[in-house]
């Protein structure tokens, strides 16, 4: 079974990499499997999933990333995107110009092998079919990509690429910033669509508020740069209701 | 809820993708890697390297020219000898063009073949290998192949002949329709306009001459396609479009040359002229290896309710310096200029737009969109001149420029002269440069970072492009993904 795992890892700003924001994290996921990773803002959860995805503006210290027993550190984003790793990213870019239908076929075609034409019918139709299943109007993927949307498109649009793209492993990095409860709905639905024993997903959220609508299997609780906390979908409740002090408060009582 | 069954598709394949494979067949002939080619051919008059009265007179007597073109040309060689080179305000790079070493005039004779089985063999096979007889099948209604000075080929198809639309190269022309050419042969272009203008003016060789009867409307393109063969060359095409009342047309150019390693100069004239109520639409995809110093005068007359569009898309040369034109000098004419530019390492393209009114309630539009990698440089340098007396102008002018590396250049030089207060003019620029999030955007679906590059491109130009015919927007974005390649380390 296919696994993604993160091995004691350290993350700095490109800038400053003596001071690490991700400081010595672990964490399997296999596929099958949906982990949450909860924390306060500023704890290193979004530098988490750039850095695995391979963000030129940050650096992995020590420690490794291994994706099907490879570590994919010496491998360029787009390499470790083809081995099977999707971003979902909190503020997606605009690309001026470029329809979502052509970036996806362009995405698709970059899958292919050396000298394989891409089938436009097929292609279409496999477009259309995951448009249905996200709900999402026909006319939407003419337009260019992010530029212009409300927040609820730009993360429907992250959906639609992660359902074409239909990745081993999938972050999702704060999906439910900038939504409002419809789209928040209706991006979940997209998710647990996809749900099954080939993806595994990482959640990273702030808030609760998506895993009443995507059930993790795990909960992580991350602080200042570390798990401090697993459990299952019970823990992300129990947050919800004391707060992160509880897990500062805890986690001083047992370094103390 | 649960998916259905077939949503869960198989996992992705970890293939890397490698996209160098666009260059075996190009769609219009203009890519410039597959025009990398020289084959050995016999020319039968040559004259020889350098420029005098000599040479002059030589070209003449080849192409057996009536006195009066002899006279014009000599005197457009004094005009040129006078004129100085432009570094006052243009590049110091144009000091590096050794007249003395080009060639200006080589040919295989004056006569372009009527079928691709007469043209001979050691020119065919460029063309041939260039896709240009294929293209002609497909979507053209008429071809001239100019290879070095002459054309090697012309022909047009029957049903736009009998329309009464004549269409030939320059010499011919002068042979033959003597009367329809000298009449607007300069009129737009005067051999003084500048020194390149007055060098053309003394040496030219082919080019298209096209004339649209009143109310004929030629329905598919007519195109021409430039080759420069021989080292050390220069290529002096001069080209005429008379389009009568109400007639309209398409034209389009494309060109390419080997890469040599001494440079190589082409330095057309092309004079539009669009009488009352006609269309004129010229296409260039010029992509001119880099070691060819492309220094082109494009002007345009448009009468009463006339159109002329330019649409010029440089990509390749190592100095590229054109200023499409147009003359709006009847009541409620248009001109437009769409002009594309990309500037790659070692390559400056110094492009824009002139728009003259001359009457009233004439409209321009200029929109150009530069592309600067690596160390290539773009210029825009646009003229928008409404006088005083003129009443309800309009000119809006657009020119964005987008930089893809931190040392890329561009510059943007726009000079706006509005006299009077019944006029609109409206200006914008923007100079933007492609994100290192945006290309990580596109790296993390999969895409290499030349592939992103390229996109971010071809979405940065393609509002333009939706406008080209198809295979001219598909050869561009072929030729984008090209240069594109290289630019990433």
């Amino acid at each position: 079974m296919p696994s993604l795992e993160i091995r004691d890892l350290f993350v700095a700003l490109a800038a400053t990499p003596d001071k690490p924001i991700v400081k010595g994290l672990n964490l399997t996921i296999r596929t099958g499997e949906v982990h949450a990773i909860m924390g306060p803002n500023g704890t290193g959860k979004s530098t988490l999933s750039k850095a695995i995805a391979g963000h030129p503006d940050y650096v992995i210290t020590s420690g490794d990333v291994i994706l099907d027993g490879k570590s994919i550190l010496e491998m360029e984003p787009d390499e470790r995107a083809r081995a099977g790793l999707f971003l979902a990213f909190q503020y997606p870019s605009e690309i001026p110009g470029v329809s979502i239908a052509n970036f996806l076929r362009a995405a698709v075609q970059a899958r292919l092998a050396e000298g394989e034409e891409l089938d436009a019918t097929a292609y279409y139709k496999r477009l259309y079919s995951k448009m249905d299943m996200l709900k999402i109007d026909r006319k939407f993927t003419s337009r260019s990509v992010n530029e212009g949307f409300s927040g609820g498109e730009k993360k429907r649009c992250e959906i639609l690429q992660m359902a074409m793209l239909e990745p081993t492993f999938a972050l999702m990095d704060e999906t439910d910033s900038g939504l409002d409860i419809d789209a928040l709905r209706i991006v979940a639905e997209g998710v647990e669509a996809m749900r099954g024993d080939k993806l595994g997903v990482l959640l990273i959220t702030h808030y609760q508020r998506l895993l009443d609508y995507i059930v993790p299997d795990f909960v992580h609780v991350m602080y200042d740069g570390r798990i401090v906390k697993s459990g299952d979908k019970t823990l992300a409740l129990e947050l919800e209701a004391k707060g992160y002090d509880w897990v500062k408060q805890e986690l001083a009582a047992t370094t103390a | 809820m649960k998916p259905p069954t077939d949503l869960l598709a198989a996992p992705v394949l970890d293939v890397p993708a490698d996209d160098a494979s666009a260059v075996e067949n190009p769609t219009v002939g203009i890519d410039q890697s597959a025009g990398d080619f020289t084959y050995d051919v016999k020319y039968e008059f040559d004259a020889g390297n350098g420029l005098s009265e000599d040479v002059i007179r030589y070209i003449s007597s080849v192409k057996k020219e009536a006195d009066w073109i002899l006279e014009f040309r000599l005197k457009a060689y004094q005009t040129f000898l006078a004129k100085p080179m432009p570094t006052h305000w243009a590049t110091k790079d144009l000091e590096n063009i050794d007249f003395n070493k080009i060639r200006y005039y080589l040919s295989q004779g004056t006569k372009p073949k009527r079928t691709w089985d007469e043209v001979p063999d050691d020119i065919k096979r460029t063309f041939e290998r260039l896709g240009i007889p294929e293209q002609e099948r497909k979507f053209l209604a008429g071809v001239e192949a100019q290879f070095d000075s002459e054309a090697a080929y012309s022909n047009v198809k029957d049903i736009v002949a009998k329309q009464g639309v004549i269409f030939c190269n320059s010499t011919e022309a002068l042979r033959e329709h003597p009367e329809l050419f000298r009449k607007w042969f300069g009129k737009v272009i005067p051999t003084g306009d500048n020194k390149f203008s007055a060098l053309n003016s003394a040496v030219f060789s082919g080019g298209s001459f096209i004339y649209v009867p009143k109310g004929v409307k030629v329905a598919m393109p007519l195109q021409a396609y430039f080759r420069i063969n021989a080292e050390n060359f220069g290529q002096f095409e001069r080209t005429l479009i008379i389009a009568d009342e109400g007639a309209e047309v398409t034209y389009m150019e494309g060109c390419t040359a080997p890469k040599f390693s001494t440079s190589t100069l082409h330095s057309a004239v092309v004079e539009l002229v669009a009488l009352k109520g006609a269309k004129i639409q010229y296409i260039t995809v010029q992509n001119w290896a880099n070691n060819v110093f492309n220094l082109v005068t494009k002007r345009a007359i448009a009468m009463e309710d006339a159109e002329v569009k330019w649409i010029d898309c440089n990509i390749g040369s190592r100095l590229t310096m054109k200023y499409p034109g147009v003359i709006l000098k009847g009541k409620r004419a248009r001109g437009e200029v769409i002009s594309i530019a990309l500037a790659n390492d070692g390559q400056h393209q110094d492009t824009g737009a002139k728009m003259i009114h001359a009457a009233d309630d004439t409209t321009s539009v200029i929109v150009a969109k530069s592309i600067s990698v690596g160390q290539g440089r773009s210029t825009y340098r646009g003229v928008v001149h409404i006088p005083k007396h003129l009443k309800g102008c309009k000119n809006n002018t657009e020119c964005d420029a987008l930089l893809i590396n931190s040392n890329s250049r561009t510059d943007t030089y726009p000079a706006i002269v509005v006299r009077g207060d019944t006029h609109a003019v409206q200006h914008e620029a923007s100079v933007s440069k492609v994100s290192e999030d945006m290309i990580f955007y596109m790296q993390q679906r999969g895409l290499t970072e030349a592939q992103a590059m390229s996109l971010a491109v071809n979405g940065f130009v393609n509002d333009l492009v939706r406008q080209f015919p198809m295979e001219y927007s598909v050869e561009l974005k072929r030729l984008i993904d090209l240069e594109m390649e290289g630019s990433v380390g």
